[in-house]
């Protein structure tokens, strides 16, 4: 049922990349470039993180525990949006599945020792979907996320360099 | 190592095994750091912060990825042709 460890990282990669340079596209297509405000940069910033995001996911579909949660997540997001009555606040922001952990000062040691469950529950709120794994689903969500995610840090690094000279 | 540790997690039968195989599988993927004693019983808990650091890590070279291609994406062209070669470059 699960695939085994070994991620074909050429076909994750390409579809990724078609994907993203997709929405790269779309993006640049939306708004005339013109307008270099920041806050029309940060809003091109914004849209493209969620890209990124958007397009890994869907490269590795629901074959994942994360990789459904982040799209459940993305949808409902998208859905919020269409929706005039939803305001205009953003998303979900109690939610810190992929923002910055809250829990920089934290693991007071329990004294019996169990000392890694906190590390454990850090974790579980850095990787999508973590809330509801038990551990070793939690380790085996974790190491295919990682593999992903320099995937998609490799991908992007070579398109800005490309495109910065 | 306590045993009690894994009698925490017994309600899910998972076994210490299968967890110390996971967890070496994480560490390889971990980036090296030159450590004075890095022999293989580093502890659980010490991967799994390593872990949580690099995902960290990892989350914010796509912040400011993200961030350096909102400000090249004027020059980023709607070229199919141009697209096709990057497709090359990276596949």
């Amino acid at each position: 049922m699960n695939n085994p460890h070994h991620l074909n990282p050429t076909s994750l990669k390409s579809r990724f990349t078609t994907r993203f340079l997709r929405a790269l596209t779309k993006i640049r297509a939306q708004k005339p470039i013109s307008s270099s405000s920041p806050t029309e940069i940060f809003r091109r910033y914004r849209r493209i993180k969620a890209a990124a995001d958007k397009s890994m996911a869907y490269s590795v579909r629901s074959r994942r525990i994360w990789s459904r949660a982040m799209l459940w997540k993305l949808r409902s997001r998208s859905y919020r949006r269409q929706d005039p009555c939803s305001g205009r606040r953003s998303g979900k922001t109690n939610q810190a599945i992929m923002k910055k952990s809250s829990n920089e000062n934290t693991t007071t040691r329990r004294e019996d020792g169990v000392g890694f469950v906190e590390e454990a529950d850090e974790l579980r709120q850095l990787v999508p979907g973590g809330e509801t794994m038990n551990l070793c689903n939690l380790l085996d969500e974790t190491a295919h996320y990682i593999k992903c995610l320099t995937t998609q840090v490799q991908v992007m690094k070579k398109i800005a360099d490309f495109y910065s000279f | 190592m306590s045993s009690r540790r894994w009698r925490e997690s017994s309600r899910t039968n998972i076994s210490e095994e299968q967890i110390t195989q996971l967890l070496s599988t994480l560490r390889q993927l971990l980036p090296e750091i030159p450590h004075s004693h890095s022999h293989k019983a580093s502890s659980a808990a010490k991967v799994l912060k390593q872990t949580c650091n690099y995902i960290k890590t990892l989350h914010r070279e796509v912040d400011d990825l993200s961030d350096r291609l909102s400000q090249l994406l004027a020059t980023i062209d709607a070229d199919s042709a141009e697209a096709a070669i990057i497709r090359s470059l990276l596949i």
